[in-house]
């Protein structure tokens, strides 16, 4: 069971949260080539190792949260409110605690 | 040595002291003609065709760990060729084709048995998409038969047909040829029979870089030191991305784990394949007794090869529903294998843009049953540097170009399919 901390609502367990995906990828200003539109819609980085995706805590508050994870051992390092403003790979977050697999 | 009831008789006759070691383990060469990345089924399946096919047996099978102990040994062993799209349903067809004469063909027992797999269908809309699939189906060459209410008690009579469910099974769509096959045995199977054609098969032996010259790859750097190659062909699953890496290039998958189970052994209980259809959940019976079931993906980027217990909850409780009287069973073992889920739904078997360098990926829940075709296919894309004509649509441009081969109808979306 992945443990999520909510930013509002503490630490939850996952059957509260729907996935959202890859966080890092960005859509793209209009007018943008095909290349940009191709990575945008169906390339991903699918790293092994931090992960920076989105979850909704939808059986919750129904807010987007930022998480950092693991995609090798399912540990969570940190949790942060989504925003569009803040550029997810600079994300703060809290340390998350007790947030493990 | 080649297998037969003689040599049973005559080693049965000697205390069983003449058998000899199904393949070598070499020391890798310096280099190559081809190097296949991943001693998976789908990998030792294309060094068989490329030597027995296409006459290329200077082979190298590079697997990290030992050979089918991938996806290759944690799938559901479910085969089957029911897709509706042509380039789906023409290349299942073919790889179904293959298992049908495979044991004989390896001269080693895969114990393929084609007990049918039943697709259930509980409204009438799910009736019209299924009777829309088994005519594209027929029209394809690929059996196909719709059997009502009465036809599905005949096949699996221990499902719940109450009506007054939410969710009353009306019948089922089910192709006769399908079934399941022995996991470990593909593998072994092809492995011996590569080997036998003097394809090199290393083990413990992990790709960590590949060396390249602009766009012409020169080899891989391995665990074991450099090995060079003409052409390399990469067949690692779940991992392809990570492959893909070394390279730069980004692909259009993402890895998530899908998680199956078995319970412990009964007497003969399930005697196709069957699937629900108003949930993702999917059961046959193994030769030992266990029932061997699986739903949906855990639904989160992941390389660990392990899920998490709402999956297992979620699944259960279709399996349930489906066939209450499961809920008196114990489940004995669990595992994951790390899925590459490709946007469409559907493989990549297919050149890249660097020139040398081919991709087999994508495979998302069903690599097992296509790895005799993902081989035969793969080995001729490798060996005439060109797509054959049952894995052309399969290319990793088709993406960009907007030709996907949605069987699903999901959409861009890794864990729709």
């Amino acid at each position: 069971m992945l443990r999520i901390e909510c930013p509002w609502c503490g630490v939850r367990n996952e059957d509260e949260f729907s996935y959202g995906g890859d966080a890092s990828v960005q859509r793209p200003a209009d007018g943008s080539s095909m290349d940009e539109w191709y990575d945008y819609v169906y390339t991903r980085d699918n790293s092994a190792g931090k992960h920076t995706e989105h979850w909704q805590h939808v059986n919750g508050c129904r807010a987007w949260v930022t998480v950092v994870r693991d995609t090798m051992t399912h540990q969570i390092h940190s949790t942060a409110p989504a925003s569009p403003n803040l550029p997810v790979n600079t994300v703060p977050g809290k340390k998350s605690k007790g947030a493990k697999s | 040595m080649h297998y037969s009831a003689l040599s049973l008789v005559k080693q049965a006759l000697t205390g069983n002291r003449g058998w000899t070691r199904a393949w070598r383990n070499p020391e890798p060469k310096k280099h190559y003609d081809v190097i296949i990345i991943g001693g998976g089924g789908h990998g030792l399946a294309t060094a068989y065709y490329l030597a027995k096919l296409h006459g290329i047996s200077n082979v190298a099978v590079l697997e990290k760990g030992y050979i089918g102990g991938g996806n290759t040994g944690r799938n559901t062993t479910i085969v089957r060729s029911n897709y509706m799209l042509n380039a789906n349903s023409q290349f299942y067809e073919k790889s179904m084709k293959l298992w049908e004469g495979l044991s004989q063909d390896l001269n080693y027992n895969v114990m393929f048995s084609q007990r049918g797999v039943l697709n259930l269908f509980h409204t009438d809309a799910q009736r019209d998409a299924f009777v829309r699939r088994g005519n594209a189906m027929r029209l394809n060459g690929v059996d196909a038969e719709l059997h009502d209410l009465d036809g599905v008690k005949k096949l699996m009579p221990h499902l719940d047909f109450s009506q007054n469910t939410r969710f009353p099974v009306l019948g089922g769509l089910s192709q006769p040829r399908g079934g399941t096959a022995r996991h470990d045995a593909v593998a072994w199977g092809y492995a011996r029979a590569a080997d036998n054609l003097g394809v090199d098969i290393i083990q413990k032996c992990e790709v960590t870089g590949i060396n390249r010259d602009g766009d012409k790859v020169l080899g891989v750097e391995t665990s074991r030191g450099f090995i060079g190659a003409g052409q390399v062909g990469v067949a690692v699953a779940g991992n392809s991305s990570r492959v893909f890496d070394m390279v730069g290039m980004k692909l259009p998958i993402e890895s998530h784990v899908l998680q199956a189970f078995v319970t412990e052994a009964i007497k003969p209980l399930v005697d196709t394949v069957c699937t629900f259809g108003m949930g993702h959940f999917y059961i046959s019976q193994s030769d030992k007794g266990g029932l061997v079931f699986g739903g949906d993906l855990d639904g989160y980027n992941t390389y660990a090869q392990r899920g998490n217990l709402p999956t297992f909850n979620h699944v259960v409780a279709g399996g349930v529903t489906m066939m209450p009287c499961l809920a008196r069973l114990r489940v004995l073992r669990q595992w994951g294998g790390v899925m590459d889920m490709s946007m469409d739904g559907t493989p990549i078997i297919s050149k890249t843009p660097i020139h040398n360098l081919y991709l087999n990926g994508g495979w998302c829940y069903g690599g097992f049953k296509a790895t005799p075709g993902s081989g035969w296919v793969f080995a001729h894309t490798i060996a005439h540097d060109k797509a054959h004509e049952l894995n052309k649509d399969f290319t990793l441009e088709r993406f960009r170009e907007g030709k996907m081969i949605d069987e699903k109808g999901a959409g861009a979306s890794p864990k729709a399919h």
